[in-house]
């Protein structure tokens, strides 16, 4: 592995290495000093054009307990506001000396971009790009699923074949759907996705996936193993996807009396930031089956296993 | 080029059988006592001497592993290699005696490694190295403690240690080499 772009394009078996390597990070991070020294002498960049906050420390923590200099980009207050190009800006992060880019863009594709271009030789890790793929979200949501429900022990070497997930919220914005879309589905897992037709993703009957407008329908039929509830993403929502909110909490949100009807092993996971009230209640999301703190300290571990296998190796030959 | 047997699986048995022994001797008995084996092969290894050292002693002394991946000081001159799981004393090993089990002690690197990963699980009181085979050149200052079998060896040659957990038979090969 060079980069790590998306999942739609990444096979079984570097999935399960990227997922098995993870459960070794993680075994590093219940000890005293949580610091290894794997990739010292490595400079990773964040290169951030969106805002965000826990993507973005989960990476520097991942790259500092692998001992690598983390340096922090943000578009704002840089010379990204002044106009500069992705171009111009790569090629100053080249000329730095940096080994591994960490970017999140508004534009999908642009994490492509930057490793196909020739601009830059480091290996690029996508860290969310407009409404493409989230790939290290996908991952570290599906080391929780297997955490979960096989155990730590059990779960090394196991993919996720026959286990029922269902997506419920708006899909059409959400890379972190997509992305869990394609790796779930090579993991052997059956995916559906829940959402009224306007927040669906355009081409989704295509897809490898249920479609269903109803989450009582999705609940009752697919028997989920896991319930993953997606971030109403109002920032995106220019346009008038549903009436109200109130009217989405009561369709399509994890309110209280639909939890209460789910199975007591049934995940809830949400990759956060929660809107309480609308897509998740307080009790679903402070309840035991909730995974939502694990999640952000598995992205820890998922993200330093995806740095430990991009960036520690000889280099491959640059194609 | 010829393959030579250097140890058979009665060798082998007889070899880590002896290194339990002198284990014991020098640790006088089985106090504060922490084998960890170094994967893939010193962990195999680690397991038979615990095991050993349980019938001997008439108590059940387990076995540990330590991976070194993360650790390795050549990690940027080989293709990306796969982590292995560790598995350390819940109680942690502050005060201990460490005995790294390793099947070939050659450069010396292996164990700088594990004496670098060892330091983040915690202080032990002391370490010591046992390996199934030593074939000298060693490029640093480290040596074992027990040894299975002095190899001296040229660069040029191949030694393999095979064993029943993972490569279905015990034997230790030597190979190539300029004749």
């Amino acid at each position: 592995m060079r980069h790590l772009l998306d999942t739609r394009s990444l096979s079984r078996d570097d999935a399960l290495l990227i997922l098995d390597t993870a459960e070794d990070m993680s075994a590093t991070q219940q000890r005293e000093v949580k610091k290894l020294p794997t990739l010292r002498g490595k400079t990773v960049v964040n290169l951030f054009y969106e805002d965000s906050t826990r993507t973005r420390i989960s990476f520097e923590a991942a790259a500092k307990r692998l001992s690598a200099d983390v340096i922090n980009f943000s578009a704002k207050g840089s010379s990204v506001s002044k106009g500069e190009s992705l171009k111009d800006t790569a090629q100053t992060l080249q000329a730095i000396g940096a080994d591994g880019v960490v970017i999140r863009h508004s534009a999908s594709g642009a994490p492509a971009r930057l490793a196909s271009s020739g601009w830059i030789e480091a290996g690029v890790l996508n860290a969310g790009d407009g409404t493409h793929e989230h790939p290290t979200q996908a991952l570290l949501d599906a080391f929780t699923m297997r955490r979960r429900l096989f155990g730590a022990d059990a779960s090394r070497g196991r993919d996720l074949d026959g286990i029922s997930v269902v997506i419920v919220g708006d899909l059409a914005h959400s890379r972190v759907a997509r992305s869990n879309l394609w790796l779930l589905t090579t993991l052997g897992a059956r995916v559906t996705f829940v959402a009224p037709e306007t927040l669906q993703p355009y081409g989704s009957r295509l897809w490898p996936v249920t479609v269903r407008h109803s989450l009582d329908e999705a609940l009752r039929a697919d028997a989920p193993d896991v319930v993953m509830l997606l971030r109403v993403q109002t920032e995106r929502m220019h346009a008038a996807f549903f009436p109200n909110e109130r009217e989405y909490a009561r369709n399509w949100g994890l309110d209280d009396a639909r939890f209460a009807r789910l199975p007591e092993r049934t995940l809830v996971m949400h990759p956060g930031p929660m809107n309480r009230g609308l897509e998740i209640s307080s009790a679903a999301a402070d309840s035991a089956s909730s995974t939502v703190l694990e999640q952000v300290a598995n992205g820890v571990s998922v993200r330093m296993a995806a740095l430990y296998l991009l960036l520690s190796g000889e280099r491959e030959a640059k194609a | 080029m010829t393959t030579r047997t250097v140890l058979e699986s009665a060798d082998i048995a007889r070899a880590l059988t002896r290194i339990s022994h002198e284990i014991l001797e020098a640790n006088k008995g089985t106090d504060g006592l922490v084998l960890v084996g170094i994967p893939t092969r010193g962990s195999y290894l680690a397991q038979r001497i615990a095991a050993t050292i349980s019938r001997i002693e008439g108590r059940e002394i387990p076995a540990y592993q330590l991976d070194i991946t993360m650790y390795r000081d050549d990690l940027a001159h080989h293709p990306t290699r796969p982590s292995q799981p560790t598995e350390m004393p819940p109680a942690g090993i502050d005060g201990a005696t460490v005995v790294l089990i390793d099947d070939v002690l050659y450069s010396g690197r292996t164990v700088r490694a594990a004496l670098d990963a060892l330091n983040d699980h915690g202080r032990p009181r002391i370490v010591r190295l046992a390996t199934l085979i030593d074939r000298g050149h060693r490029e640093l200052p480290i040596r074992a403690d027990y040894i299975g079998k002095n190899l001296p060896s040229a660069k040029s040659e191949r030694i393999s240690v095979r064993l029943n957990e993972c490569d279905g038979s015990d034997e230790v090969t030597i190979s190539g080499g300029a004749a």
